[in-house]
């Protein structure tokens, strides 16, 4: 039995920052696949119904929580799968101005490439009936079968004239590293159309969260992201796509950023070495990252000692131009707009993270209120 | 005045929580076989409404790599948002005992009409049946057991010479 | 690397008359016929006869930049690192080197059999004890096991333990299940009996791929990567709870990189303090456990090239108790390790010089 007065709210921040640019919020697919089938069309509906959805198997890691309790609509369907409620508890709440939809769909992780294209389309259709029609300040990535890239392709210019669809979602793994040629077509399409990629954490086409094979826990997966983008970046860095694709620009999502420094350190230092396997390459490994990268805070690194955060932020560099802040709403793990930086941050800082950065990359108005 | 009527007792049921708002503090009051426990309805970490949180039968501890034990002596509520657990008892958190903690208060059913507290009416009328439960806002509960935390974790050490400042103290 | 590196103190000079250990050099099997005396008729015969010529060697291409030092890669001499004459003469007596501490990476992962895996492996070790540890009373070495056999990988350790100058038992950073998995606890059991280190060492044969996306196209990719692969390691040895198992037991962390363990740590830490009920056995931070249990050899720097932002990431580490030198000889890197000590306060560079490495591994 909970009797619940009064809810907390923390008054501390919210005063000093400005109406925030959420760059991860999830839009829930209440009954997963389900909340789908209705968008799709009857050759696949019916495929669905009779033999589900199917990734590569051995890759669950059963959460240990589900979403936010408090996050849970009274209409008792999922959370974050409502809109309404999602307007009310967080959107006006948290004083948000825009905020990225992120849908964790099947498409992308489909061994049947046919019907993750299918999904996909599914996906986007129902983002536009379900949350971008319905509130003004949503914009949404487009959910895309990363594995077939030409399916891909389609999809992404099937979606771009709608201008609220700002980026195109890859999973944390994808069947290879992001760099690798298989995906250029996807960035060629995302250059051409002014899209951007973003690479959110989790999700996996049967590689493990590790280099080095499964682990057993949950805990184990749930750090695991963060070398997961690492490798990733290294990848897109590596093979020249940034080169290639000079318009390009890559958000890491719901991977934290405080490892952002010391990959570029290292990857400067071997690059200096090896530049000669990689003559594609123009510029310092970590050149392309200040061009190129970008990052949400959440899961905000927490150092024992919160002065290490400030330094951290000194280690970033032109990056810290490039942190926006995300809050992962609805789930278990979502940082609270106003609580979530372990440094009080001074006016200016907090309007960059919280708005202009985000603002920049997305050419939002630049001005919050 | 700080001590304060927060309910009937009876109103809360065994394994069953109030939060009630005391001039401005939010304060859950968790009855645990019998045993009253209220702690500051605000998490240490991010700030959520950590009583809404979690109630699990105990204090999970292990020997050795695949052991789970249940220590039910240790009433632990887990936050629900990220679900740091803290101790009823003594408001320590499990993961960082001596230095990260939710302020508690000292919680006890005294009998209806007793002088020396105020009444919380706007929340709870006090009748005559059985006693009513009342927080003292300037008294933490006493914390014999407090030490027994880590001990039943059985740490060794915070490990190395990491300083122990935590800042993150309501 | 554009740092003020020679600019402060006088620390690094200093220092240069002390001791000195250097917690990571390579020995190099020169060629799988250099292990013929160690190895049985049945496998000299099946070197000599059939397709089988011994290991494959991927973790350091042989002429790469990064492999060699200038002068070392001639390209019909021995491959660099073979050769004890040129250690001693480019190491340990020009940098009046107390000890130094031998990493054979040789790839036994790379054999499917586990019966060549386990025969290579003595061979490397007898090799290492005959023609480096007997031969030099400064050199200690690691173990070279058959990782992806725990049991086989344990009795290995078992046989060679007892010989005084093996320190450490090494096991790659890529593996087929991470490290801390139960399926290795024959290894963490032989390791602990035979009161050794575990040696964490760049590279690693396991036919899977070295990222959480598959398999990377360039050398520079599995290079830089090893880091990420390494932490994934400290984070499967800390919540499967090796160390907890294993109280004693500490962990030597070769030629990965530093400047990244205090962000690595918060944000474990962090995912500690939300999870802990899934692995209630690991009872501390997970920081706690790294300060209390790893060691991290300085090479590669892997270093900002402000040397105010080199310090606040060694200093948030948190402890001075996990650095040790290293020159990774024959390998080359971007920076000297004398930036470094040349940069940390006096007692500090005594311990990443000597100390820290003496009491890791019980030297006088
Ligand atoms: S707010 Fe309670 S654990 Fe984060």
């Amino acid at each position: 039995m909970v009797t619940i007065i009064e809810r907390t709210v923390s008054q501390t921040a919210a005063l000093v920052r400005p109406a925030l640019i959420d760059c991860d919020l999830h839009n829930e697919l209440h009954g997963d696949v389900w909340a789908l089938v209705p968008y799709l069309p009857e050759r696949w509906r019916r495929h669905v119904e009779t033999f589900g959805v199917r990734s590569p198997s051995g890759g669950f890691y059963p959460r240990f929580m589900d979403h936010r309790a408090d996050a849970r609509p009274p209409s008792g369907r999922r959370a974050g799968s409502d809109v309404d409620f999602v307007r009310e508890d967080y959107l006006d709440r948290c004083r948000v101005a825009y905020a990225i939809l992120n849908p964790l769909s099947p498409a992308a992780s489909q061994t049947n490439l046919e019907l993750g294209a299918a999904l996909a389309t599914a996906c986007n259709d129902w983002q536009v009936a379900e949350w971008l029609d319905r509130e003004p300040r949503l914009r949404a990535s487009i959910a895309v079968a990363i594995e077939a890239p030409d399916l891909a392709v389609a999809e992404i210019r099937r979606r771009a004239r709608d201008t609220r669809f700002v980026q195109v979602l890859f999973t944390g793994r994808p069947q290879e590293p992001m760099g690798r040629r298989k995906y250029w077509p996807i960035y060629e399409a995302c250059e051409d159309l002014g899209l951007k990629v973003a690479s959110h954490a989790f999700g996996s086409y049967g590689n493990p969260v590790t280099g080095a094979g499964w682990p057993s826990f949950y805990l184990e997966d749930h750090v695991g992201p963060a070398q997961a983008m690492q490798a990733n970046i290294i990848s897109l860095v590596t093979e020249g796509v940034f080169e290639r694709f000079p318009g390009l620009q890559v958000i890491s999502v719901e991977n934290g950023f405080a490892w952002l420094p010391s990959l570029c350190w290292r990857l400067d230092a071997a690059w200096s070495l090896l530049r000669d396997e990689v003559p594609h390459l123009s510029l310092a490994p970590s050149e392309y990252v200040h061009r190129h990268v970008w990052a949400t805070t959440q899961p905000m690194e927490e150092p024992h000692h919160p002065h290490q955060f400030a330094e951290m932020l000194d280690h970033l560099g032109p990056l810290v131009d490039r942190i926006v802040f995300a809050s992962d709403y609805p789930h278990w793990d979502a940082d609270q707009p106003d609580e979530a930086f372990p440094v009080r941050l001074g006016v200016e800082q907090a309007r960059k993270f919280y708005y202009a950065n985000a603002a920049t990359l997305y050419g939002f108005d630049s001005k919050s209120c | 005045m700080a001590r304060h009527v927060v309910a009937r007792s009876g109103e809360i049921p065994e394994g069953g929580r109030t939060i009630v708002n005391i001039g401005g503090l939010p304060i859950g009051i968790f009855n645990i076989d019998g045993e009253y426990f209220a702690i500051l309805n605000r998490c240490p970490h991010q700030g959520a409404p950590l009583c809404e949180g979690h109630l699990w039968p105990g204090l999970l501890v292990s020997s050795e790599p695949g052991d789970y034990t249940n220590r039910a002596e240790v009433p632990i509520i887990s936050c629900i948002w990220h679900g740091w657990e803290f101790d009823l008892r003594t408001g320590q958190s499990v993961c960082d005992p001596q230095r990260l903690r939710v302020r508690n208060y000292d919680v006890k059913v005294e009998a209806a009409g007793t002088d020396g507290f105020n009444l919380h009416a706007t929340t709870y009328a006090v009748e005559e049946l059985g006693g009513v439960i009342v927080v003292d806002l300037d008294r933490r509960p006493s914390t014999g057991e407090a030490a027994k935390l880590s001990h039943l974790l059985g740490a060794r050490s915070n490990g190395g010479n990491e300083a122990t400042d935590r800042e993150m103290v309501p | 690397m554009t740092g003020n590196h020679d600019s402060e103190t006088s620390h690094g000079t200093m220092a240069r008359a002390r001791t000195l250990v250097d917690a990571d050099v390579h020995a190099v099997v020169p060629s799988t016929q250099s292990l013929f005396p160690y190895l049985s008729a049945h496998w000299r015969d099946h070197v000599t006869n059939t397709l089988m010529k011994g290991v494959v060697e991927t973790a350091y291409p042989r002429f790469a930049p990064t492999t060699s030092r200038t002068g070392l890669d001639a390209p019909n001499g021995p491959p660099a690192g073979s050769s004890l004459e040129a250690l001693q003469r480019d190491v340990l007596d020009c940098d009046e080197v107390e000890y130094a501490i031998l990493c054979c990476t040789y790839q036994v992962d790379s054999l499917h059999n586990p019966d060549a895996a386990v025969a290579f492996s003595s061979a490397a070790n007898d090799w290492l004890a005959a023609e480096w540890l007997d031969q030099d009373p400064r050199l200690r070495a690691g173990i070279v096991v058959p990782v992806h056999y725990p049991e086989l990988a344990a009795r290995e350790i078992d046989r060679v333990g007892g010989h005084p100058g093996f320190v450490q038992a090494n096991l790659p950073a890529r593996t087929t299940f991470p490290l801390g998995s139960r399926i290795n606890s024959p290894i963490w059991d032989a390791i602990a009996r035979n009161d050794l280190v575990a040696a964490i060492h760049f590279g690693g044969a396991p036919g899977t791929p070295p990222t959480p996306s598959g398999w990377s196209s360039y050398y520079l990719e599995d290079y830089a990567g090893m880091a990420h692969v390494v932490q994934s390691q400290l984070v499967s040895l800390i919540t499967e709870g090796t160390l907890e198992a294993h109280p004693g037991v500490k962990v030597a962390v070769l030629e990965a990189g530093f400047t990244w363990i205090g962000p690595f740590l918060w944000r474990f830490d962090k995912e500690w303090r939300n999870l802990r009920r899934l692995v209630p056995w690991v009872r501390r931070p997970p920081s706690a456990y790294l300060r209390d249990h790893f060691r991290f050899t300085i090479q590669p720097l892997d270093a900002p090239d402000r040397n105010d932002h080199l310090l606040q990431a060694i200093d948030q580490i948190g402890s001075e108790h996990v650095l040790m030198y290293s020159s990774d000889y024959p390998h080359r890197h971007a920076s000297d390790p004398d930036r470094l000590l040349n940069i940390v306060p006096a007692q500090l560079a005594d311990r990443i010089r000597a100390d820290n490495a003496k009491a890791l591994y019980g030297l006088p």
